[in-house]
């Protein structure tokens, strides 16, 4: 790895969520951790995601959904990301993710799921732990 | 590693190529060289804008509303936008593109965030090798936004080819507009925001500030020459409303008028010179050092020399000669 290799992170807000006080505190973790974050800010569509993973080119991508959309939105982003070729790139999502529909999101390859309440350096070490390059 | 293959696809203006060679540059100087050696004969066709300002002067509005008015002429546009790292923990927010989210979609605008990694001067080490990779992408414009400046982030006006500076009514009193640096780089002075009360009174100091110059004959000939730029070109002054859109027409104008100027007084063969002498040192001071650094830490000699520093038997000044008569000798055998 060369020396000054920088673990990039994306943070999003997809949809029409409009709750990104828990977004700001993760990209401000992260950051503090010695990365370099770019926060989207709120209501992105797929396409605006996908388009600023394509420009950024970030090691990972953390989604934020807290308005229970997250099985209508993850898919179509990791579709979006499949149709460009982006296989290695982490891509997680957190915010309010019930128990139950972790194993769909799972199986469209998104991890993570952490909720409120969580210790921002559990969220650190998952993004250090799961990079894919 | 070979980059060839996506250096091909970058010639052939595919983004994601682009995309992952800036990665590369940034991350890897050894890497950065191959690259660079590859696509160089590629670039030159871009026309290249630097934005600068205060932190707050609506750098980022002011961008996407430029871009937007670029975009509608039917121009490719890549941005590189660059945000401080932190001294402290090497992290970075990069929170430009938020400001921008109105060109996402958009097929002909490539934006990219960067992080300066403690470089001073207003950019990151790897602009220069960005703004080659976004020129043989097939930019048209590329606009480099510098991190929020203080007076002295003078770095920009050795890589573009006409330096806009933002200003707002109501930041700073008469006594900043004399300072030097930022100032005297500068291209095009743009008041932001001109709908504030102050605006007008913005634009009277600037304009004052400008005469007086008019006046002053520099003396220096190796300061009039690095900076000949300014020394031929009265810096023209407008006001717009990045919100609004209100009379960025009037700007193209002018920053067009910048660029016939440039071409038709032969100060871009300056220009040119001056870029490749600068980013050659600034090539040179990487590589040396690292190979200064591996030479101090790793010769007997210089532990002697070290020591006898602590003693005070030598100065650090003196210890330097040393270290650079034993780099000249290395060099030679």
């Amino acid at each position: 790895m060369p020396e000054d290799r920088k673990i990039k992170v994306l943070v999003c807000k997809p949809g029409l969520d409009g709750h990104d006080r828990g977004a700001k505190v993760l990209a401000r973790a992260l950051r503090d951790a010695g990365m370099e974050v770019i926060y989207t800010g709120i209501h992105q569509t797929p396409d605006d995601i996908v388009n600023t993973v394509v420009q950024e080119d970030p090691d990972a991508v953390m989604l934020s959904i807290l308005s229970g959309a997250h099985n209508a939105l993850c898919p179509v982003i990791m579709e979006k990301l499949e149709e460009q070729g982006i296989d290695d790139v982490l891509v997680a999502v957190g915010g309010i993710i019930p128990d139950e529909d972790k194993p769909f999101l799972e199986k469209k390859g998104l991890k993570g799921f952490y909720g409120p309440g969580t210790d921002l350096s559990t969220i650190v070490e998952f993004v250090k732990n799961n990079l894919k390059r | 590693m070979d980059y060839s293959d996506l250096t091909s696809k970058l010639i052939d203006g595919n983004t994601r190529a682009a995309a992952r060679l800036i990665t590369t540059v940034e991350n890897d100087i050894e890497a950065a060289e191959k690259i660079i050696n590859s696509i160089y004969p590629y670039t030159g066709k871009a026309y290249i804008i630097g934005i600068t300002g205060a932190p707050g002067t609506g750098k980022s509005t002011f961008i996407s509303t430029l871009t937007k008015s670029y975009v509608d002429l039917g121009k490719k546009v890549g941005i590189i936008c660059v945000d401080p790292t932190s001294p402290l923990t090497g992290g970075a927010l990069l929170g430009d593109r938020i400001r921008m989210k109105q060109h996402f979609s958009l097929n002909n605008v490539f934006i990219r965030s960067m992080a300066n990694r403690g470089q001073l001067g207003g950019l990151a080490r790897a602009t220069e090798d960005v703004i080659k990779i976004l020129d043989v992408y097939g930019c048209d414009i590329i606009i480099i936004e510098t991190v929020g400046v203080g007076q002295s982030e003078v770095d920009i006006f050795k890589s573009a080819q006409t330096v806009v500076v933002l200003v707002v009514p109501g930041l700073g009193d008469d006594i900043q507009a004399i300072k030097a640096g930022i100032m005297e780089i500068t291209d095009i002075f743009v008041v932001n925001k001109m709908d504030l009360a102050g605006a007008d009174k913005k634009v009277a100091e600037i304009m004052q500030m400008l005469e007086y110059k008019k006046n002053y004959k520099y003396e220096s000939e190796a300061f009039s020459a690095k900076f000949a730029k300014i020394d031929q070109w009265t810096p023209e002054i407008t006001k717009v409303n990045s919100k609004t859109g209100e009379n960025f027409e009037e700007l193209l104008k002018i920053i067009n008028k910048h660029k016939n100027f440039l071409q038709e007084s032969g100060v871009i063969d300056n220009y040119l010179k001056n870029r490749i002498k600068s980013e050659t040192i600034e090539i040179l001071k990487h590589k040396l050092t690292k190979k200064a650094e591996e030479l101090i830490n790793s010769d007997d000699k210089i532990e002697e020399f070290i020591e006898k520093a602590i003693k005070k038997s030598i100065d650090p000044y003196a210890l330097a000669g040393e270290i650079l008569k034993l780099f000249f000798e290395k060099r030679d055998n």
